[in-house]
């Protein structure tokens, strides 16, 4: 019983000492599901900058973040948000890097974050909805929204001259969000919508809406969704000669998309959110070395997210869920000294000393109050199964 | 030319797709009604024996390329196909002895023979997604189509174009050729005239010397046959995914039921009813009605009866209906 008893006061006392000098942080992305393909090198990039934190040994008088990952699946609700409870309760996680899918996102937050007061910054969820939902502060995103892609994506099909176009989404919150915000900023800049079709994904056939498609008519075929839906339609509609040319948004881009389409997809033209300049740079170059895959989609975002809830603790002073959300704004914004990838030692070595920083990583962060980001979106056409820069808006 | 437009429009966006589509269909419902007229029960593990089937013709497929054998422009599934039929008739011979069979002995209510084919369901679900996971495989290869849009648009002139894939085509032609073989073989041989003797009356049947375990073996060996057929060819034009065969099984079993239960030639064509009313019902006809209808009264709406959301309701009403106001369907089979 005295053996029993010392050893297990011995192990709650290296418990305790492990608590003081580590802290976790949850990374909420869908490892399985539909978006699987680019969830792994996500997670890299936000382990990425926790790496580089934990290197630092400044992070809070040196502790150390220990990253937790978990399954969102990107489209199935209740499995997010028991991952993002199993995070909270049992993990005991401070802050969590994710969600990705934007419906996912809003049911881990409304259900889970809000009530455990956890706070998430997303990379990767794009509805214009988290904008006007109040989440008491505690939502943030590194990704702009859908209402911003939505304009800009319509302003390239416009400036193309496809004034009438027929419009297929991905049936659930990131597909009607997106579509609704480019159906606006369309009509608005004069353009006709023939038709709006939302798909479902995972169906074997999808003749029946791209025939839909087809007899509403139009120059182009605009494609909000993924990979394997969107894929799919845009590849039956090609062979069955419904439409010569398409449009796509940030979902379906990916090397995937190529594999799976040919040559249907040959001069599609799109957008994703995608940062130039000197940050980008400075990811790739860390990405590089670390041995990370940077051009995948949404790895700067990542990055971003991971190293803003790092730096807010170091700026709250402690590695609460409460000091990290309230100093959220303050490390991503002006006034302070300007904070790239590779750079976040000096972040925190200025946070320590009581200075300020405006961290810019690899996207050039600017986050407009909580839910809501500036960004810029890289234009780019497909050609000899490449991705071809057009242009940056 | 404007009403061949519209031909050509609605024969490329419905008529062929709804072909192949009712094609596969007819495969799968001609194995059920085979199966309700000898067997005597609703086989509700079709579906998934379908995707279990076409994983082991994916199987021998992936073999094949690894060896460098193809029949180029054809896919090489086809070669595989005899592999997959081989693993089936082992694996339906199988289950019919560990489960089936014993429920036969005890001459037991056809209820209870439909929730075992339930729990086999189940069983052969489990196995498909053990080897093939739940995710979308392509294993089609060789040439793609017949002939394209374009190709079309350029020999003919017309505004509107025609796709053919080699898929559909092999598709329709290989249903026609199983059809015909399977007709030939229930009428004209002795084991398939023994088949229908004991699918019309049982007791003679057996008095007149037919051996019943033949006969059932028999049946399983023909819709094994039919399984693989039917799963590698919509596999080869839709995508091979686990789920979407259990989704196949309301489909077909309204296309067994409206042609009449224990009907061969009422599966065929209850498939196509099926399959075009599907299509024909989501399908938007704005584009046919505009080629068609004088300058100046061309539709404004789409013209659709129902959203394409719904394509598996339209199938569950034609069930109901047909269970409602002709329980033995088209040409008169048994009543479920």
């Amino acid at each position: 019983m005295r053996k029993f008893l010392l050893a297990s006061t011995a192990l709650a006392f290296s418990a305790g000492m492990a608590l003081a000098d580590e802290v976790k942080m949850g990374v909420l992305l869908g490892f399985t599901g539909p978006i699987e393909s680019i969830t792994p090198f996500m997670a890299d990039s936000a382990e990425l900058a926790f790496q580089e934190i934990n290197d630092s040994g400044m992070f809070l008088g040196g502790t150390t973040i220990t990253p937790v990952r978990a399954d969102s699946t990107c489209v199935d609700s209740s499995a997010a948000q028991a991952a993002a409870e199993r995070l909270i309760s049992s993990e005991g996680v401070v802050a969590i890097m994710g969600a990705d899918c934007s419906g996912v996102t809003m049911a881990v937050l409304q259900n889970v974050a809000m009530s455990a007061g956890i706070p998430m910054i997303s990379p990767s969820a794009t509805s214009p909805a988290f904008t006007t939902t109040d989440s008491n502060g505690l939502f943030f995103r590194t990704s702009p929204s859908d209402a911003r892609q939505g304009e800009v994506l319509a302003g390239i099909v416009m400036e193309r001259g496809f004034d009438t176009v027929a419009l297929t989404h991905t049936n659930n919150d990131y597909g009607a969000g997106f579509a609704n915000a480019f159906a606006e900023s369309f009509a608005a800049m004069g353009g006709t919508i023939t038709i709006t079709v939302p798909h479902e994904e995972a169906r074997g056939d999808y003749s029946a809406e791209v025939g839909a498609l087809a007899s509403a008519g139009g120059d182009a075929l605009v494609i909000l969704g993924y990979v394997d839906g969107g894929g799919s339609v845009l590849r039956t509609a090609y062979e069955l000669g419904a439409f010569e040319q398409f449009f796509m948004g940030d979902g379906m881009y990916g090397d995937e998309l190529v594999a799976a389409t040919g040559e249907s997809l040959e001069g599609t033209i799109g957008t994703i959110p995608w940062a130039v300049g000197e940050g980008a740079d400075a990811f790739q170059a860390l990405a590089e070395a670390a041995g990370v895959n940077a051009s995948s989609s949404y790895t700067r975002e990542s990055y971003d997210a991971a190293a803003l809830l790092a730096l807010a603790a170091q700026a709250a002073g402690e590695a609460t869920p409460a000091g990290i959300a309230a100093n959220i704004l303050r490390v991503a914004n002006e006034p302070g000294e300007p904070i790239l990838p590779g750079e976040l030692a000096k972040g925190l070595q200025i946070l320590a000393d009581g200075g300020e920083i405006n961290y810019i990583g690899a996207t050039n962060v600017e986050l407009v109050g909580p839910g809501e980001a500036a960004g810029s979106y890289r234009e780019y056409v497909v050609e000899g199964g490449e991705y071809v820069t057009v242009q940056f808006h | 030319m404007e009403p061949l437009n519209a031909l050509v429009s609605v024969a490329n966006f419905m008529l062929v797709p709804a072909l192949a589509y009712g094609s596969q269909l007819a495969l799968g419902a001609l194995g059920i009604t085979l199966i309700y007229s000898i067997l005597r029960f609703a086989h509700f593990a079709h579906g998934d024996t379908m995707a279990l089937g076409t994983a082991a013709v994916i199987g021998g497929t992936w073999f094949l390329q690894a060896q460098g054998i193809g029949i180029q422009p054809l896919p090489t599934a086809l070669l595989a196909l005899p592999f997959g039929i081989l693993v089936m008739i082992g694996y339906l011979l199988t289950v019919d002895r560990m489960v089936y069979r014993y429920y036969r002995r005890v001459k037991a209510k056809p209820m209870i023979f439909v929730m075992a084919s339930l729990g086999v369901m189940f069983v052969t679900n489990g196995i498909t997604r053990l080897f093939m996971g739940v995710g979308e495989t392509r294993f089609e290869d060789g040439g793609r189509f017949l002939f394209t849009v374009r190709e079309f648009r350029e020999w003919t002139g017309l505004a509107e174009g025609l796709a053919l894939r080699s898929a559909q085509a092999l598709t329709i032609i290989t249903a026609l050729v199983v059809m015909m073989v399977l007709f030939w073989f229930l009428n004209r041989t002795r084991a398939g005239k023994s088949m229908r003797a004991y699918s019309d009356n049982e007791d003679l049947a057996l008095l007149s010397g037919i051996n019943p375990e033949r006969v059932v073996m028999i049946t399983w060996i023909i819709t094994a046959i039919l399984l693989v057929l039917a799963g590698t060819l919509y596999g080869l034009d839709k995508g091979f995914r686990p789920f979407n065969y259990f989704q196949l099984l309301l489909p077909m079993f309204a296309a067994a039921i409206l042609g009449g239960l224990g009907s061969p030639i009422g599966a065929i064509v209850g498939a196509y009813v099926v399959a075009f009313a599907e299509m024909g019902i989501t399908y938007a006809w704005r584009r046919v009605f505009t080629y068609l209808m004088p300058e100046g009264l061309e539709p404004t709406s789409m013209m659709q009866l129902l959203p394409v959301d719904y394509k598996f309701a339209v199938t569950f009403a034609i069930l109901v209906i047909v269970l409602l106001f002709r329980p033995t369907g088209i040409f008169k089979g048994k009543v479920l």
